[in-house]
């Protein structure tokens, strides 16, 4: 991808839109899903596949590519929707998402579709993984970098502070932790069950690098993923990523009820008129 | 663990040493495999590993969940891991992990759980791993085998290399009676059975083969012809060894240091009665957590040593149709 012709900033900004119209769509043709935490995602998922990642839909098999794991397993439909966006995954799938026999399972399944790098969806162990991935990258000499992204109510797991301390210790400084900060989790706000913050510090003080960003300012975004893709402080890094839970669809935005419900067929309708609009 | 007949095995090396022995042969050979603990390298033996290999050797710390996660990472990435703990540290703990980044995804990821059973003595309950067959025997694609002395389980280490797939070892903290030599050979998923005795069947895994030997020897003194299967390899089950069992002895006693819950015993009868249903008898830990003691008094207090296998072949045979 980096020896193509970059797509601009509007270019990808279009790209998000669009993805936030297949997102609505597939869930609402699921008629079950998380449109919260997946449309909290998207400039994100846009800037990492469009932009930042080395990797090359012809050859996924490429062992230099980046890898990238969606921790927070919940939020695939995003990830299924710029899949088929950069040439992983047929578009035609994209309405299967979620039905008997598709590979598009409720959550991200390798053995039913093997572009996936991991398969998740119990929350809490995708950091894990990714530091096996940076620690065979090390081993091997190969100069690929892992990006993980990880809910902000995930981090309520345990085993993501086994694996911070890990990665900060062994300065695990091909590793970038992306948290989707959005607020909110199923039962409600994250404030008002278990707040995690100040998510920065906690990473700073077990060893990385961190950087908090406005995750839907895609010109922030990119140059913020960028830097950590490329960062030269030897150590891990976390980009904290602040998000709206339902970007883009007003009815959506910022209301708890949106992290685990399908819009109706009439609430798609107008969530795709909304974001046709932008 | 004393017998009151003249049959005698010689003591060995523990399951878990030979364990250790084995991870540095594979090591030497196959560059892809590395090795992770959770600072139980020298309990588990992997620090044999990780003195040869200290570039391929990764002490995770106290963290069974990151460690199995690690592992499912480094399986993706194309390394043959070998991750150990004690058995009740790493299934139980790790179980999840086991499930959604090993298990679920089937990756090519290897684990040994030591100090399995009340015959770690001295520490206690909470450090037995009473549960862990049943857990990982709960895992679809898991290949589970209990090695019952240093040849079967160094045997079954290179078997482990050599499957594509999700592993899991049982090994022990005692030395152990030497049942086998260097010369025997080791298959996944096909026993290995002593003699040809037709009165009863004794299935058997782990530290119980050699009881259930001492067990068939102190039958046949009292002119019961029985047979020992040791059933090394849990899953996938050696089904046509029950069965002939079932169909030569029509009479089977299962033995293991596990809890029945879930343990060999159970996926045995469940071959047994789909296949050749016969009377079957049950050693093995009965619903509770053991305590400290040594291992001998532990395996004698908790029914597992050979006077109680034999208990149970005559009660099952008078059972016999």
């Amino acid at each position: 991808m980096s020896t193509q012709t970059l797509p601009s900033l509007d270019q990808l900004k279009q790209v998000a839109n669009k993805l936030r119209i297949d997102i609505v769509r597939m869930i609402g043709e699921a008629g079950s899903g998380h449109p919260g935490g997946s449309l909290s995602e998207v400039e994100l998922l846009v800037a990492l596949y469009g932009r930042v990642m080395r990797h090359d839909p012809a050859h996924p098999d490429w062992p230099d590519r980046d890898r990238f794991v969606l921790s927070k397993g919940h939020g695939v439909p995003a990830l299924y929707a710029v899949l088929a966006e950069y040439g992983y995954l047929d578009p035609a799938l994209l309405p299967t998402l979620r039905k008997l026999g598709s590979p598009l399972q409720g959550h991200p399944d390798k053995r039913f579709l093997a572009v996936l790098e991991a398969s998740t969806g119990s929350l809490g162990q995708g950091l894990s993984i990714g530091i096996g991935m940076a620690m065979a990258a090390r081993m091997d000499k190969r100069d690929y970098r892992t990006f993980v992204m990880v809910g902000d109510g995930e981090i309520q797991e345990g085993q993501i502070w086994e694996a911070a301390m890990y990665a900060g210790f062994h300065k695990l400084d091909n590793l970038i932790c992306i948290v989707d900060y959005n607020r909110q989790q199923l039962d409600g706000f994250l404030k008002d069950i278990l707040d995690p913050a100040p998510v920065g510090e906690k990473f700073r003080a077990f060893g990385w690098d961190t950087m908090d960003i406005e995750g839907h300012d895609l010109q922030e975004v990119i140059a913020a993923l960028e830097k950590a893709r490329n960062s030269s402080v030897g150590t891990p890094t976390c980009v904290v990523a602040h998000t709206v839970k339902g970007q883009g669809v007003s009815f959506m935005e910022n209301n708890p009820e949106w992290h685990g419900v399908a819009p109706k067929k009439e609430q798609v309708e107008a969530a795709v008129k909304e974001l046709e609009k932008k | 663990m004393s017998t009151t007949t003249a049959f005698t095995l010689k003591m060995g090396a523990a399951t878990r040493e030979a364990y250790g022995q084995a991870l540095a042969e594979i090591g030497r050979v196959n560059p892809n495999v590395v090795a992770l603990d959770a600072d139980l390298a020298k309990s588990t033996y992997s620090v044999k590993f990780a003195k040869e290999f200290p570039a391929r050797f990764f002490s995770i710390g106290i963290a069974e969940a990151n460690m199995v996660g690690i592992a499912g990472g480094l399986a993706l990435s194309g390394k043959i891991p070998f991750a150990s703990s004690f058995a009740v540290f790493l299934c139980d703990k790790g179980m999840d992990q086991l499930r959604m980044s090993i298990a679920y995804p089937r990756v090519n990821a290897k684990f040994c759980g030591s100090h399995a059973g009340v015959s770690i003595g001295e520490d206690g309950p909470s450090q037995m791993g009473i549960e862990d067959v049943a857990l990982m025997c709960a895992l679809p694609g898991f290949v589970v085998v209990v090695p019952s002395d240093e040849f079967c389980a160094r045997a079954l280490v290179h078997r482990m290399v050599e499957h594509v797939g999700p592993c899991y070892m049982r090994t022990g903290r005692p030395k152990v009676p030497v049942i086998y030599g260097p010369e025997d050979k080791f298959e996944i998923g096909k026993a290995k059975v002593h003699g040809d005795g037709k009165d009863v069947a004794i299935i058997a895994c782990g530290l119980e083969v050699a009881q259930a030997l001492y067990a068939k020897a102190q039958l046949e003194s009292e002119g019961v012809q029985a047979r020992v299967v040791d059933m090394h390899t849990i899953k996938p089950l050696d089904e046509a060894a029950v069965e002939k069992a079932a169909r030569e002895c029509g009479a089977i006693v299962t033995a293991e240091e596990h809890l029945l819950d879930g343990g060999m015993g159970s996926h045995v009868a469940q071959a047994v009665a789909r296949l050749h249903p016969v009377p079957m008898e049950f050693v093995g830990i009965r619903n509770t957590y053991a305590e400290s003691g040594t291992p001998d008094e532990l395996v004698e207090k908790y029914g597992l040593t050979a006077k109680y296998l034999v208990a149970a072949a005559r009660v099952v045979m008078r059972r016999k149709r």
